[in-house]
């Protein structure tokens, strides 16, 4: 590592602006990440809230404190709100601040481009959340949005959670071009594809599938809006349409997204393993073909979602298998993980907490999602709570614990502040605990035959619900926990090291800490055949 | 890669007031348009949609004016690196694969409608029963009987492919050349004919929207082909109208370089502007060719 020259100055260096509008007008790469994640974190607080109002309705059966019709919003908005507004955004905020710095760019390949990508996030989720305050309410079709429920019998206001999307769609693929255009091209001299970082290589793979899927995600929305206000028949059957249609390109994009959801997570936990195992990454090349092969799945296996839509038998047949392939390379990465914990000299900092619960609660939402995949018994759990458990699985210790072990591993890189070692493990642990009993005890529910997106159910599944809302409340409020370090952390605390972990790896860990306002303005020199 | 004592240096904007204009200008456009369309659809009469979807039209085309200007400009001051150039190739690139799977959309759309959809609402197929809600509706391509014609009037007929859509092949495949000339005339650094054979381009696709506007008239007024005629005029204003809304864009693009080439820009190495126009181009030719075979050769 000595070998690397840190900290440049060049003539034209300069420090960021004062004030608001430094946050409105910025071009640099930390800023506009900056920008992202509190964004993500403002939308996962509203999205939490909408969650907690359905945790709190489903404590008891029966109706209590909201209408049916208002639960159908909060079900909507919160899905919409998590994926597009609370999950997407932190990864783009995380590729931002630290993408440029793993390569050893000067900033993103178009930094004007890049505050355009974030600055149309505030007015889409702004307009998708007015909605709310509508004649009609809210969108209440469920966040896969199905015609003709979002067609034929939506609210008006559709049409402008149809705009959102777009605006939405213009973002990501914009933020995507921009990591793409970023990796292939400003890599430091030397540095090839095969010695880049892993969260380098799973966002290339993932900026790939968003400019792939985003389209097709406006082209479903923009087939809704003819349908809605100029008579198509896309989704009608009566005009020779099909509803089914709706839900094959509805899925063609769907699919794709929910890896855009895990492969950086994938990327995070491959950084933070084997700096707290102190080895380096087992199966490097495994794990790089192993995202590439789950990238070229997810294209393939769609149907999956719609088994009980009635397709011809071959057709579920060939995504029943294509859709265990999946769980090879997935299988993979989750071999190399643990096999680089193996013998290794562990210790459990946060992040590394934060990242050993994601591989093994990652696992029981892919292990569950394996139980999905079988055709005749997914006919039984299919729109039952077993898939939201399998789900929020996935999505919660799998994507949302990634991203706070990605804010704990690199805080100090970022503040030049340690956060506070013992408030994050009573966070971690208290998150732990809240996301196991919230969603662990919804797969009894739903093979027990609960089905999801009612306000109300029958007497059986009363205990375990209430359980369920219990562990919600419980993770939901920890969070304000983690909003508290992170301003703890960033105002002060203990001074961090450049390298801040001893076992950590990579040009991030070489420049000082806080990482300077622009980093690599003329590029680093490597060490000599390292994963740089 | 370039090896150290090689490497230029990246330019780096610092903070610019553009990208928040296009956010407002982009975000007026779609709160307008959108508003627009509500008050459209529920009758009501009021210019607050109109309105908005202007301003953010304004907005929008100023802003888009200045940025374009303004990388024009820091080229000129010689601020871009060969690195710099390769990133917007990259970019412009990745920009014309979004397209595509925006096309594929709609041609994956059409493609299952065509071959399993018109069926089994026939009841034909491994979907037997589905026949018994309109026992009367033969399934055929085109669909020029509807499955419930009280809801969608179906067409009379529909547009062949030998009539103008041939004379709008034979017109877009020729602006490909000419386009091709015009960037053969900057490698050259032939001024005159830089300029002649963008003009011939711009007037190729000009024409081809005429054609277009012509065929959407007969398709309305004398086939009863319209967006409301049932699943085939769906797939096909859809298909064909977002290919001649690409088609516009494209055209404004090569005026604006018309523009610039009259101005003396371009050179043998410094065209990137031209050339991705001209990508552009060739991909709205190529997704019209799709169209010809896909939408009206095979299709009526």
């Amino acid at each position: 590592m000595s070998a690397v020259i840190e900290n440049h100055h060049d003539d034209h260096h300069h420090g960021p602006d004062k004030g608001l509008m430094r946050w409105v007008l910025t071009t640099n790469h930390k800023d506009i990440g900056t920008l992202y994640l509190w964004f993500s974190f403002m939308m996962f607080l509203v999205g939490g809230c909408m969650a907690l109002v359905i945790r709190a309705e489903l404590f008891q059966p029966g109706l209590q404190l909201v209408v049916p019709e208002f639960f159908n919003q909060m079900t909507t908005m919160h899905g919409l709100i998590m994926v597009f507004g609370a999950v997407m955004p932190a990864f783009v905020g995380l590729a931002n601040w630290l993408v440029p710095m793993m390569i050893g760019a000067p900033d993103m390949a178009l930094p004007r481009m890049n505050n355009y990508s974030f600055w149309i996030l505030p007015f889409a989720f702004g307009m998708l959340l007015s909605t709310l305050f509508m004649e009609g309410g809210a969108p209440n079709f469920g966040w896969t949005f199905y015609a003709p429920l979002s067609t034929e019998y939506a609210p008006p206001s559709v049409t402008f959670f149809i705009f959102a999307v777009h605006l939405m769609g213009i973002s990501s693929i914009m933020g995507s071009i921009n990591v793409i255009v970023t990796i292939l091209n400003l890599r430091a001299p030397g540095m090839r594809l095969m010695d880049m970082p892993l969260f380098v290589w799973t966002w290339l793979i993932t900026a790939y599938l968003l400019i792939a899927v985003m389209p097709v995600l406006a082209g479903v929305v923009t087939m809704m809006l003819m349908d809605i206000h100029f008579g198509t028949a896309f989704f009608n059957a009566g005009g020779g349409g099909d509803p089914v249609l709706f839900q094959h390109v509805f899925w063609f994009f769907g699919h794709p997204e929910v890896y855009i959801m895990i492969l950086p997570a994938f990327g995070i936990v491959s950084a933070i393993i084997p700096t707290f195992a102190r080895k380096k990454l087992f199966g490097y090349d495994s794990m790089v073909y192993a995202t590439a092969s789950i990238a070229f799945l997810s294209f393939i296996v769609w149907a999956h979602h719609m088994f009980t839509v009635g397709m011809p038998i071959a057709g579920e047949l060939y995504f029943m298998y294509a859709t265990m392939l999946i769980a090879v390379p997935t299988g993979v990465k989750v071999f190399n993980w643990v096999a680089t914990m193996w013998q290794g000299s562990m210790t459990f900092e946060t992040p590394m907490l934060f990242a050993i619960a994601f591989v093994i609660l990652f696992t029981i939402g892919g292990l569950s999602g394996l139980m999905l995949a079988i055709v005749p018994a997914d006919f039984q759990y299919h729109d039952t709570y077993f898939v939201v458990a399998h789900f929020h699985y996935v999505l919660v210790p799998g994507s949302i614990f990634s991203i706070m072990a990605a804010a704990y591993y690199w805080l100090p890189k970022w503040t030049g502040n340690m956060y506070d070692e013992t408030l994050g493990k009573t966070h971690f642990w208290l998150s732990f605990v809240g996301v196991n009993v919230t969603f662990f005890p919804q797969h009894f529910i739903g093979l027990a035959g609960m089905p999801r997106r009612y306000p109300d159910y029958a007497l059986q599944f009363a205990d375990w619900n209430m359980v369920s809302s219990v562990g919600a409340f419980l993770f939901g409020f920890s969070q304000l926990l983690f909003l508290f370090i992170v301003i703890k952390c960033i105002r002060g605390g203990k001074q961090a090291t450049d390298e801040v972990w001893d076992g950590a790896e990579g040009l991030e860990w070489t420049v000082e800490s806080p990482a300077p306002y622009h980093t690599f303005s003329t590029p680093p020199a490597l060490p000599e055949r390292s994963l740089a | 890669m370039a090896s150290d004592n090689t490497y230029e240096s990246y330019y780096v904007p610092h903070n610019s007031p553009l990208p928040i204009f296009a956010s407002l200008g982009l975000f007026l456009t779609v709160y307008g348009g959108g508003s627009l369309l509500n008050e459209m659809s529920s009758g009501a009469s009021s210019n607050f949609g109109i309105t908005v979807f202007m301003m953010g039209g304004l907005v929008m085309a100023a802003t888009l004016f200045f940025w374009f200007s303004k990388v024009i400009e820091e080229n000129h001051a010689k601020m871009y690196s060969q690195q710099m150039n390769k990133s917007f190739v990259w970019g412009m690139s990745w920009f014309i694969f979004s397209e595509v799977m925006f096309f594929a959309a709609f041609f994956g759309a059409l493609f299952y409608i065509r071959f399993w959809v018109v069926d089994w609402i026939g009841g034909v197929g491994e979907r037997g029963p589905s026949d018994m809600v309109w026992p009367d509706y033969v399934p055929q391509w085109p669909l020029l009987d509807n499955p419930n014609p009280e809801q969608f009037a179906a067409p009379d007929g529909v547009i062949g492919p030998w009539g103008l859509p041939l004379v709008n092949t034979l017109l877009l495949v020729t602006s490909s050349f000419t386009v091709t000339f015009a960037h053969h005339a900057i490698n050259h650094g032939e001024r005159k004919k830089i300029v002649g054979w963008l003009v011939a381009t711009i007037a190729l696709g000009l024409a081809f929207l005429v054609c277009q506007a012509v065929e959407y008239y007969e398709a309305y007024a004398h086939y009863g082909l319209t967006l409301n005629s049932g699943i085939f005029g769906s797939t096909f204003f859809m298909l064909t109208g977002f290919h001649g809304a690409h088609v516009t864009i494209g055209t404004i693009m090569l005026i604006v370089m018309l523009g610039r080439a009259m101005k003396g820009h371009f050179t043998k190495t410094d065209c990137f502007g031209f050339e991705a126009a001209a990508w552009y181009w060739h991909f709205v030719d190529v997704v019209w060719l799709l169209l010809f075979v896909l939408v009206y050769i095979l299709g009526t």
